[in-house]
């Protein structure tokens, strides 16, 4: 697989009145094309500080960012970004706020309606289009917001823990729907989640980080099967791989604490 | 029933003691409370009320002014006022004048609105000119702009516009500082939303700034109308040839009190008016930003 997303030595720091605080020790990453790879952190550790890096709407104090090889650091408009807001538009519809991204490329409104209503009743959001956000469910939000992001055409998708602030049914369903356009769409995702067993289910490769500075810890291939059911969350497999994650962040924060 | 079975659930002693202490409660039972109910007059009844009232103070004004409790040459008296509100509008300029205060009224309104508004969006697009025109808004927006008023018209003359630039001063500046309130607001994750969808600074402004500042703006609509008549009225009382504001002036100079009530209340009627057509406009806006 070619490297989709390359980050070379990208780091950041801020002059602060104490000296220099490095918010994001350089560190590289290569995201191979249509992978779904996990940051997985403590708060502080600069997972979002390194999504607005690659969406072009930080500049990084060090390193380049490379999208196909190209470098794109400081360029906007190359990923998808889902915040984790769901920052829907209240007034607008639910398939006015989807055609969002299409719109400010500047795709003729009709045309682009017409290409998201197919996609909106095929990923659950059906009876929904001409509803406004506030009349739908936090569940729902996110469909909606993730739709948004993936109808704007970019081959990756940044998703800064899209499911953080929904309950654990919903997330869990949330989870097989998000499987499931991935596999439909075939983009590349980079995943944030505080989440340890989510990042693990859902990725092909989780980067565990750690504060102060910013740093990745350790990188970790997911080899379990795809497609993937609920029950190898239950596997030796799956339970010795969360196990060295929540062991890494553990030490982490002992020694942080020291 | 239901209202009993709360009240029983709320005063019953072994419920809100803890166990144990049930013994000493029971001796000093609670007095039986209950909710106070307060039963809705049907709607004929209210409006009854209303008009009896109404009827009550005119038939009492009449009566003192025909006995002499109140001196009818300073307070006038509702038979006299009815008389002289015929003869203004079959006699007098009546149309004239109600049409000149609302013409330069709603005129004072919308520009003072729009152009203040736009300036106060403005705001948005560079922190610097921001920070710069800031104690210049401030100064303008203490000043009591009233007192700008005969040279406003000593400037723009005695005809209609000198009256809708007094209502513009009055409505410009409060319609600036809630539009740059509403930008001060704006979030800015949504604004890093668009433009990480590649938008440009004018394309985040009017499909994200804009529409996020317009429930503010409508905020302001309805202080602006009441602003906009005082700022009319204030003009005409200064040097008019036309409107309400100088027919009450004119009526109060040459002691003309029954004229000065006509005026009052015709004048009255006309921002109750103004003031529901603006709540339907904001009620009809506020649905389409759906807030």
């Amino acid at each position: 697989m070619p490297v989709k997303v390359r980050l070379d030595r990208v780091g950041m720091a801020f002059a602060t009145p104490g000296g220099v605080f490095r918010a994001v020790e350089p560190l590289d990453l290569s995201i191979e094309a249509g992978r779904f790879v996990s940051l997985v952190g403590p708060s502080g550790c600069g997972k979002s500080t390194l999504f607005n890096v690659i969406a072009g709407l930080l500049q990084p104090t060090e390193g380049r960012v490379l999208i196909d090889g190209e470098d794109a650091t400081g360029t906007i408009g190359r990923v998808g970004y889902m915040l984790q807001k769901d920052l829907l538009l209240p007034w607008r519809t639910v398939l006015d706020n989807v055609i969002l991204g299409m719109e400010v490329q500047g795709k003729p409104l009709k045309e682009a309606r017409e290409r998201a209503l197919p996609l909106l009743q095929k990923y659950g959001l059906a009876g929904f289009e001409y509803l406004y956000p506030n009349s739908l469910s936090g569940g729902m939000r996110q469909r909606a917001a993730l739709l948004r992001t993936l109808l704007f055409d970019t081959d990756v998708i940044l998703l800064d823990e899209p499911f953080g602030a929904l309950d654990a049914q919903t997330k869990l369903q949330m989870q097989e729907w998000l499987m499931q356009l991935w596999s439909d769409f075939q983009k590349t995702v980079v995943f944030v989640t505080h989440d340890v067993e989510e990042a693990i289910y859902l990725s092909d490769e989780i980067h565990v980080m750690g504060t102060r500075p910013g740093r990745i810890l350790e990188s970790i291939p997911i080899a379990i099967s795809r497609p993937r059911d609920r029950v190898a969350t239950l596997t030796p497999q799956f339970i010795a791989i969360k196990e060295r994650c929540l062991r890494l962040l553990n030490t982490h924060a002992l020694e942080e604490a020291a | 029933m239901a209202i009993q079975d709360t009240h029983r659930v709320a005063g019953l002693p072994g419920v809100d003691a803890p166990p144990g202490t049930s013994s000493r409660t029971k001796t000093q039972p609670k007095p039986a409370r209950r909710l106070p109910v307060q039963k809705d007059w049907p709607l004929w009844a209210i409006i009854a009320a209303q008009l009896g009232l109404l009827i009550g103070i005119i038939g009492l004004w009449e009566l003192s002014a025909r006995a002499g409790w109140l001196d009818s040459f300073f307070w006038s008296q509702p038979s006299k006022i009815g008389h002289t509100f015929v003869v203004f509008f079959t006699e007098g300029d009546a149309w004239t004048d109600i049409s000149f205060t609302f013409r330069s009224t709603i005129l004072g309104f919308i520009i003072g609105t729009t152009t203040g508004s736009l300036f106060g969006l403005s705001f948005w697009w560079s922190r610097n000119y921001a920070a710069i025109a800031q104690p210049y808004i401030i100064c303008f927006e203490s000043m009591p702009k009233l007192a700008l008023a005969p040279l406003i018209i000593l400037v723009f003359g005695l005809g209609l516009t000198s009256k809708v630039v007094i209502a513009i001063a009055l409505t410009f500046v409060i319609s600036t500082l809630t539009a740059y309130a509403g930008v001060k607001a704006v979030d800015p994750d949504g604004e890093k939303l668009f433009y990480s969808l590649g938008a440009t600074r004018w394309q985040v402004f009017r499909k994200f700034v804009i529409p996020s500042c317009l429930p503010w703006i409508i905020s302001v609509l309805r202080v602006n109308i009441g602003l906009a008549l005082t700022g009319a009225i204030v003009g005409e009382f200064i040097s008019s040839q036309h409107g309400l504001g100088r027919t009450i002036f004119y009526a109060g100079s040459t002691y003309e009190i029954s004229l000065v009530w006509v005026a009052v209340f015709v004048l009255s009627t006309l921002a109750v008016i103004m003031y529901a057509a603006v709540s339907w406009l904001e009620s009809v806006l506020r649905k389409g930003t759906r807030q």
